[in-house]
């Protein structure tokens, strides 16, 4: 089959590689009707995570059609189906407590090992995102195997187009974690650090959920003019002296919640992030924490601080004490996607909750080196990006 | 250990010996001797009964450890297990030393090339959570530190093998098949 496979920094190529089979009784083979390049992909790209493997092949946000099925699946052949970039067993402490991103079982033993060492505790399985988390070829591909199909994915009814529902599989109940994971109250004001898709999901959620006002934060023309569309008050942080602003924005009192939908590549020409982006790269090993920082710094005594940003290693100067001496609270955390899936399937189909005005390009999956460069260097136009295998490509 | 200076002074902390720093703290766990002492734990979401039977029928318990190549139940106590190493295969037999049903399997091995014993316990977790699956490996290193290094380099070493094995043995129980990427046809390519 065709597959989008990481050769290295700024290296993806489409190559046939061998079609997966079923290995485990509980697997299932999906073919890909359509497939997104994901903001974290790019961490990818920019090489930014470790323990990739060239040949790997990407993707974590797909959907398609079962063909087929091991002895111990639920699905059946021909059904339609969204798949959680989280592979979770269903059975373990943490899938019982609806923690899926914290499954104990997802990911191969032998590869447990390096999450062990730096975090404390082993990493879940994840599709298409380095040997650590599994080392699951993804979705970028004609076809994949789904490990735990009969936990994970979601069945979508007849009629429903694919770019209504794709999100379902990562960005949509991403955004909508982060928004509750903010606690959000009557009169809140949010803040929202980053309006690419994480953070318009987020701003959309938050408002859904009740905020009282949502003020969004970027750099980019097109992505501030989709947060505002939405409904949010937006600042440009290459404008606006960004604390002022929020502080004269909440008259004086700082954003009841914020929420960092950015992560370890914080953009930006400041002085702490100019520092992390040397110690970065020249692997003194910091993640570039700038629009945390100055979440956290903003956010009101007594708030909420919601992290659905990537990060995967250590934080240079980060504002402890603010945390500490303001009473703040942090939440954050991989998504438990299966946990959010019906409810937000039955909120897209009732017409709640629209996914598809983020979508800047379409194209073949043979077109997607040309789809990740253009979603790297064009993010203000370039908002996302669905790769279709059955297109021809150039289509 | 520490002095007592004032009456009721805690002179032995509750961790288990395997975890302390002191090296011969540490030592005094292995059971016969042994050189090198490592213990693991794990919860599993199952009843003891249930994952010490399995782990009785020695038999069984090459479905979830990697390493080993063979095992052959010779009698009740006994059974004879070829493990690969860093430098070809080893063998022993392993002879069960301790069996208190659904909570505790000791063993001791003979005639082997590999001097090693163990225990595995099975304890009650708190409710709703399962079983707390606790082993402990002893092991002299076939050819001393330097084996002990060149297992580690190539991941053979007990330890390690233990962590991963017990993992695997968790996957089996809670999900009825151990996490891979690999077709059983197929060479592992990590």
């Amino acid at each position: 089959m065709r597959a989008l496979t990481w050769h290295g920094k700024h290296d993806v190529r489409v190559d046939t590689v061998p079609d997966p089979e079923i290995i485990n009784p509980r697997d299932a083979i999906i073919k890909i009707t359509s497939t997104a390049i994901c903001g974290s992909d790019l961490h990818l790209y920019d090489g930014y995570i470790p323990t990739m493997q060239a040949g790997d092949i990407l993707g974590h946000e797909f959907m398609g059609e079962v063909v087929e099925t091991g002895p111990k699946s639920t699905l059946k052949k021909g059904q339609r189906v969204v798949v959680p970039f989280v592979i979770a067993c269903g059975s373990c402490y943490h899938c019982s407590k609806q923690q899926y991103s914290g499954c104990d079982n997802g990911n191969p033993a032998d590869n447990q090992d390096i999450a062990q060492e730096l975090w404390g505790q082993v990493a879940p399985g994840l599709f298409g995102y380095s040997h650590m988390t599994g080392g699951y070829p993804g979705g970028q591909a004609e076809y994949v195997r789904v490990p735990f199909s009969d936990v994970g994915p979601i069945v979508i009814p007849d009629g429903v187009d694919d770019d209504k529902v794709l999100f379902l599989s990562d960005i949509l109940p991403t955004g909508w974690m982060a928004a509750e994971n903010a606690d959000i109250e009557d009169g809140d004001i949010v803040a929202v650090w980053g309006c690419g898709p994480v953070g318009l999901f987020a701003i959309q959620s938050a408002l859904l959920m009740g905020a009282h006002r949502v003020i969004a934060i970027d750099h980019f023309p097109h992505r501030l003019s989709l947060a505002k569309g939405l409904g949010a008050e937006v600042l440009n942080f290459e404008e606006t002296d960004i604390y002022d602003a929020l502080m004269t924005m909440t008259g004086g009192i700082g954003p009841d919640a914020v929420i960092d939908s950015v992560g370890l590549e914080s953009h930006g020409l400041f002085v702490d992030n100019i520092v992390d982006q040397i110690k970065a790269s020249t692997f003194l090993g910091t993640d570039r924490p700038h629009a945390l920082r100055q979440a956290i710094v903003a956010c009101r005594k007594g708030g909420r601080v919601s992290v659905p940003g990537v990060y995967g290693g250590m934080i240079d100067k980060f504002p402890f004490g603010a945390l500490m001496e303001k009473g703040l609270t942090l939440k954050t955390g991989q998504t438990h996607v299966q946990r959010y899936l019906p409810a937000l399937l039955t909120a897209i189909m009732e017409d709640k909750i629209d996914t598809t005005f983020m979508i800047s390009d379409r194209m073949a999956l043979e077109d997607a080196q040309k789809g990740y460069k253009k979603f790297h260097d064009e993010q203000n136009v370039c908002t996302k990006v669905v790769l279709k295998p059955d297109w021809a490509k150039g289509a | 250990m520490a002095e007592p200076e004032l009456p009721g002074d805690i002179v032995r902390d509750d961790a288990p010996a395997f975890t302390s720093k002191d090296r011969d703290e540490r030592g005094g766990a292995a059971p016969n001797g042994e050189s090198s002492v490592s213990g693991v734990a794990v919860t599993i979401n199952r009843p003891a009964s249930e994952l010490y039977a399995y782990w009785r029928d020695f038999g069984n318990l090459a479905t979830f450890m990697l390493n080993v190549e063979a095992i052959e139940v010779k009698d009740h106590d006994r059974s004879h297990w070829t493990v690969a190493g860093p430098n070809g295969s080893y063998e022993w037999d392993a002879i069960v030393t301790e069996d208190v049903p659904d909570t505790r399997i000791g063993w001791r091995a003979e005639h082997g090339d590999v001097p090693n014993s163990g225990w595995v316990s099975f304890t009650e977790a708190a409710p709703g959570r399962g079983t707390v699956v606790t082993a402990m490996i002893a092991y002299s290193p076939p050819a001393g530190i330097v084996g002990k290094l060149v297992a580690k380099v190539t991941q053979k070493e007990p330890a390690i093998q233990a962590r991963r094995d017990l993992r695997r043995f968790k996957q089996l129980m809670e999900t009825g098949e151990i996490a891979t990427t690999t077709p059983p046809n197929r060479e592992p390519k990590s």
